[in-house]
């Protein structure tokens, strides 16, 4: 009974923390683009803007529900939950820091280890294909279509490409799980270069990750199912109010999501200088990297054009697939040499 | 509790299975199968299969299914086209192999009735499935991968052709 009232209450904590943070993500990401810019970004709704994100909850519950005239309504509606739902459970296994003692218990800074946590999250980053798909079927408009099969055609390409750049950290650290994998990274080499996986042996692992993970989130520059010069919106085209609102968390919570993965398997997670002794202060160093991450993400966004289509599946297929297969046989030799 | 949950993954598996063949759209018959997929995960894990659940969500459901999506999206495929299809004399080709079926399962049932596997092995850890593949199963593995290699290779010669 205990470690279900411990588990809902960790739940509760991470869903409130993840969902504010994603609403801060969409606010950051505006404030960023607008320093690129050199432009102030939203500044009107309270000090510095901090207010923006509540001011578009509440607009986005209460704008009208528009829908299209289209033959699988049910579908229509079930389609944005399919996309949210997936990314949002991602965060049942990522592990955000180790472990601490409260009141005579031991508690773990994550919800739970599943001995095939890496595998669980590469599931629920395939389930969510469908919703955009799915979204792309139901609108039954033709941007939508186009771009529910750019997304499906795209992510299946990148799936591939991001399952096989992990292949390599597997082979080093030993375990599926998320928590083992972090642990496995602690320590140092010479006493100087902390033994994060993103310094050896895996660069080309970490480097294909990031860049496939880019294309699996659909953001620039590989946004082709939205790319809104020739497709309106893509896929979510004719959703509006709460319904289009899910699809934006949904982007939002899969970036966050692939960033912590990120973190987790190339740059040791948790892992820092006292956080052995201070468990709080390695959720600390985890939100620091993940923010790296995230900042990349925008300054990308800010800096690079779109690829063009052919462009995309070309790069996919010819130049980071046989990198990663590359680094798998790379991974497995230095796994033999010792 | 993991009676009444066995009761529910099985059921939506059959109703969904059911309505695979019965739905006159081709996309609905594939969300059905994925429906079928999702509850066998379930049952999966209630097994202890974990890895097992996950790979069968992570090749069937995220890849060869999302493979069908596409191309009936893609071909827009409608539900009269797909009706044109059904032959007569195929209908009653089922039978045999319902009926073969029913033997296969008969025959595995009274297989496990005799030895059963016992309640809390490791038999589905990733660990154990990996060690057992590269031992005992060695041979049908390699097998396997190579016959997967000649139908890659037949794909890409059959639509090669095709372009021309």
């Amino acid at each position: 009974m205990g470690l279900i009232v411990e588990a809902a209450i960790k739940i509760v904590i991470v869903f409130g923390v993840v969902l504010t943070f994603l609403a801060y993500l969409a606010l950051f990401e505006r404030k960023i683009l607008g320093w690129i810019q050199l432009r102030y970004g939203p500044n009107r709704v309270g000090p510095w803007g901090l207010l923006q994100p509540l001011a578009d909850l509440l607009k986005f519950l209460f704008k009208e529900d528009v829908r299209p005239t289209t033959p699988n309504p049910i579908l229509f509606s079930v389609a944005p939950i399919l996309s949210l739902v997936p990314a949002l459970m991602t965060y049942a296994v990522i592990p955000f820091g180790d472990r601490f003692v409260l009141f005579g218990r031991e508690i773990t800074l994550y919800i739970t280890s599943v001995n095939v946590g890496l595998l669980y999250l590469f599931a629920l980053s395939g389930l969510g294909v469908y919703g955009i798909v799915l979204a792309g079927w139901a609108s039954n408009s033709k941007y939508s279509l186009l771009g529910g099969l750019r997304s499906a055609a795209q992510m299946i390409s990148y799936e591939l490409t991001l399952t096989l750049s992990v292949v390599g950290v597997l082979i080093q650290a030993g375990s599926l799980d998320l928590v083992e994998i972090v642990r496995a990274q602690s320590g140092t080499y010479w006493g100087i270069l902390p033994k994060w996986h993103v310094f050896w042996y895996q660069p080309l692992g970490f480097l294909l990750f990031f860049i496939a993970a880019i294309a699996e989130t659909n953001r620039v520059p590989f946004d082709l199912p939205e790319a809104e010069t020739e497709l309106v919106a893509g896929y979510h085209t004719e959703y509006s109010a709460t319904k289009f609102a899910m699809f934006y968390v949904a982007e939002y919570a899969n970036i966050l999501a692939v960033s912590a993965l990120a973190t987790t398997l190339f740059l040791g997670g948790w892992n820092g200088p006292g956080a052995a002794r201070a468990p709080l202060l390695g959720v600390v160093y985890f939100a620091a990297k993940t923010a790296v991450f995230l900042f990349i993400y925008i300054w990308l966004r800010a800096t690079l054009p779109r690829f063009r289509y052919d462009q995309l599946m070309r790069f996919g297929w010819k130049v980071l697939l046989p990198l990663a297969f590359a680094n798998v046989v790379f991974s497995s030799a230095m796994a033999l040499v010792g | 509790m993991e009676r009444a949950l066995f009761l529910i993954f099985a059921l939506t598996a059959i109703v969904a299975a059911f309505n695979v063949p019965l739905r006159r759209h081709p996309l609905h018959s594939v969300l059905a199968l994925l429906v079928v997929l999702g509850a066998l995960t379930g049952l999966y894990v209630l097994l202890g299969a974990y890895f097992l659940a996950v790979i069968q969500v992570v090749i069937y459901a995220g890849a060869i299914l999302v493979l069908f999506l596409f191309v009936i999206m893609l071909l827009n495929l409608r539900a009269e086209e797909a009706r044109l299809e059904r032959r007569p004399l195929l209908r009653w080709l089922a039978l045999p192999f319902a009926a073969l079926l029913g033997v296969e399962i008969a025959y595995l049932v009274r297989l496990f009735e005799e030895n059963p596997v016992p309640s809390g092995t490791s038999v589905g850890v990733t660990e154990s499935i990996g060690r057992e593949l590269f031992t005992t199963y060695l041979l049908p593995f390699e097998l396997t991968s190579i016959l997967i290699l000649i139908a890659l290779v037949g794909a890409v010669v059959l639509a090669r052709r095709e372009g021309r």
